[in-house]
């Protein structure tokens, strides 16, 4: 496939939670957006901005109220979770949701390369799995490929983070979620984790969507800034347009856009 | 004092007990512990797989086949159980229990009679008894149940470290892991139930064949019975690894039983042993939260469901 070729299309997208109650929340209004093949996304917004939302509804966690959601091609607007998980790999904000405590790391493996394909009677690992296993490990430098057999559970945070960035893209799916991977992570392991996305990212071209809190980081990573707000998105940047932009720029596009003053503390300081 | 004598058929009756009964414990293992779906269809299903079993054995039936129908049976109780759950979204525990109570109006129904006697009826142990060199009746019952549970063990063992099998150990862990990962958690969730109560039912085919009748109420309690055992091959075994995850649920089955077994003998009366069971299990229930209380832990309260 050809660079800048469509690959993710959103057409007017709406998703309204509680409809018709008095806590209805339109959390999604109206959004466009338009991923190119290789494009590296990274999305910011406050806090209900609808950052979440927009990624569970490409996942399919849930329809959305109306629009259209195209993926290379192929209309999969309400199609459900573990269908469109075939094509979309994700890593969640808490270390324990894309990985399974109870069983070991090569099960955890074993479960992801399957990603995409139809799961028989053959045996779960083996040694040529393994072999697998262990050179999608190695590069995380975290020695994890050593061990196999241990329980997900006895991992660290950052180490079970690794673990699941990995899983989300061993079997190489079409689009990358990255929904604010990094927020509970300590500094230090935060930007280990962060570092091995930029590096499994840039080396797999893999199309990627990155929701942050974070302007910084916003600004460091990608070739692509969208900013949400109330459900919408309010400013797309590409990567000359972000290059020499400084979070004041970006605080000052904003508000420009939003008509309204920024007032969320956390995204303003953009520090940990 | 016991006589040796004593305490070798007391042994044996266990280990074939443990073993017969290690279906059922299986079944409940798989539900309760890999798939973490409360599943008490098991009084149900114990009953249906027995009634089946004797109904195809009294019409004539070749009993090896009888046994296998009653393991469909019981699968067919699990599949419409995990399908009010999950295409329904009953809630497990509910749904379950609306299962037991169907069942019986038709384990009746199957049964024609609350009793069905099995007495001079050619039944899998009958089969056993004309092989040369086996004497006693006890030994009838250990050939049968240790030949059954190898197959079982084999195939579970086998099945669990497939692609399926792992999927749907997954599905207990981490739903939305395995959801993640492309596989339709509601399909893992069937199967799993599903094959728990198949095992559930051929204990009760079993069962039936062995004491020679079977009995509409006989099926009550028989959740409680398989948890205690589960609870116990744990805490006995500690057990890592699919294998012997499968070895120490039959073993905590064994041990419950010779416990039973004995405590009958020094005197206890029979209609005490369904509380007693539920003591054990109430008290291995209780002590991770006692153990917490004592340590200052904080514990998140019970969930309703």
């Amino acid at each position: 496939m050809s660079e800048n070729k469509s690959l993710l299309k959103l057409k007017a997208i709406t998703k309204v939670f509680s409809k018709g109650t008095i806590d209805e929340v339109t959390a999604l209004d109206g959004v466009n957006l338009d991923v190119n093949n290789g494009d590296y996304i990274v999305i910011i917004g406050s806090n209900g901005a609808g950052k979440t939302t927009l990624l569970n509804v490409i996942a399919g966690v849930y329809p959305p109220e109306s629009g259209e959601i195209i993926l290379n091609g192929r209309d999969i607007t309400g199609m459900c979770e573990y269908r469109c998980a075939n094509s979309v790999g994700r890593v969640y904000q808490d270390p324990h949701v894309g990985t399974a405590a109870k069983m070991s790391l090569e099960e955890n493996m074993a479960m992801a390369v399957l990603r995409g394909q139809v799961r028989g009677l053959r045996a779960a690992t083996n040694k040529q799995r393994r072999e697998l296993f262990r050179a999608a490990l190695a590069p995380l430098g975290l020695g994890l490929e050593e061990r196999l057999s241990a329980l997900v559970g006895t991992l660290s945070g950052g180490q079970r983070q690794a673990l699941a960035l990995v899983m989300a893209t061993v079997s190489k799916p079409a689009i990358l979620l990255l929904d604010e991977h990094i927020a509970t992570l300590d500094p230090r392991t935060a930007k280990t984790v962060l570092d091995l996305t930029d590096m499994i990212v840039t080396r797999e071209k893999m199309t990627t969507l990155m929701v942050t809190h974070n302007m910084e980081l916003a600004l460091k990573y990608g070739n692509r800034l969208i900013m949400m707000h109330k459900g919408r998105t309010v400013v797309d940047m590409n990567e000359e347009q972000k290059a020499n932009l400084a979070i004041n720029d970006l605080v000052v596009a904003f508000e420009r856009a939003a008509g309204e003053q920024l007032t969320d503390e956390s995204i303003l300081l953009g520090h940990h | 004092m016991l006589e040796p004598t004593v305490i070798g058929h007391l042994l044996g009756f266990s280990i074939y007990e443990g073993l017969v009964y290690g279906f059922l414990a299986l079944g409940v293992y798989l539900t309760f512990r890999v798939l973490g779906f409360p599943d008490l269809t098991v009084d149900g299903s114990f009953v249906t797989g027995a009634a089946v079993a004797a109904v195809l054995i009294i019409s004539g039936v070749n009993p090896f086949l009888a046994t296998l129908a009653a393991l469909g049976a019981g699968l067919c109780a699990g599949l419409a159980t995990s399908l009010l759950n999950t295409k329904l979204r009953i809630p497990a525990l509910l749904a379950s229990i609306l299962m037991m109570v169907g069942l019986y109006s038709i384990n009746l129904r199957i049964m024609g009679r609350p009793s069905v006697p099995l007495l001079r009826e050619v039944t899998i142990f009958s089969l056993v008894s004309q092989l040369p060199g086996l004497e006693t009746r006890l030994v009838h019952q250990l050939v049968v149940a240790v030949v059954l549970a190898v197959i079982v063990f084999f195939i579970l063992n086998w099945f669990m470290r497939t692609e399926i099998g792992l999927a749907l150990r997954a599905t207990g862990d981490n739903e939305q892991m395995v959801r993640g990962a492309g596989v339709d958690t509601d399909k893992t969730t069937i199967l799993g139930v599903s094959i728990a109560n198949g095992l559930v039912g051929l204990s009760g085919g079993v069962v039936a064949q062995a004491q020679g009748f079977v009995d509409v109420n006989m099926g009550i309690g028989m959740i409680v019975m398989g948890l205690a055992s589960v609870i116990i091959g744990e805490a006995l075994f500690r057990p890592r690894g699919v294998a012997r995850i499968l070895v120490a649920v039959i073993g905590g089955a064994f041990v419950y039983r010779l416990i039973i077994s004995i405590a009958l003998r020094m005197g206890m009366r029979p209609g005490d042993l369904k509380l007693i069971t539920a003591v054990i299990v109430i008290i291995a229930l209780a002590i991770p939260y006692l153990q917490k209380k004592i340590r200052r832990e904080w514990m998140p309260p019970a969930s309703r469901w």
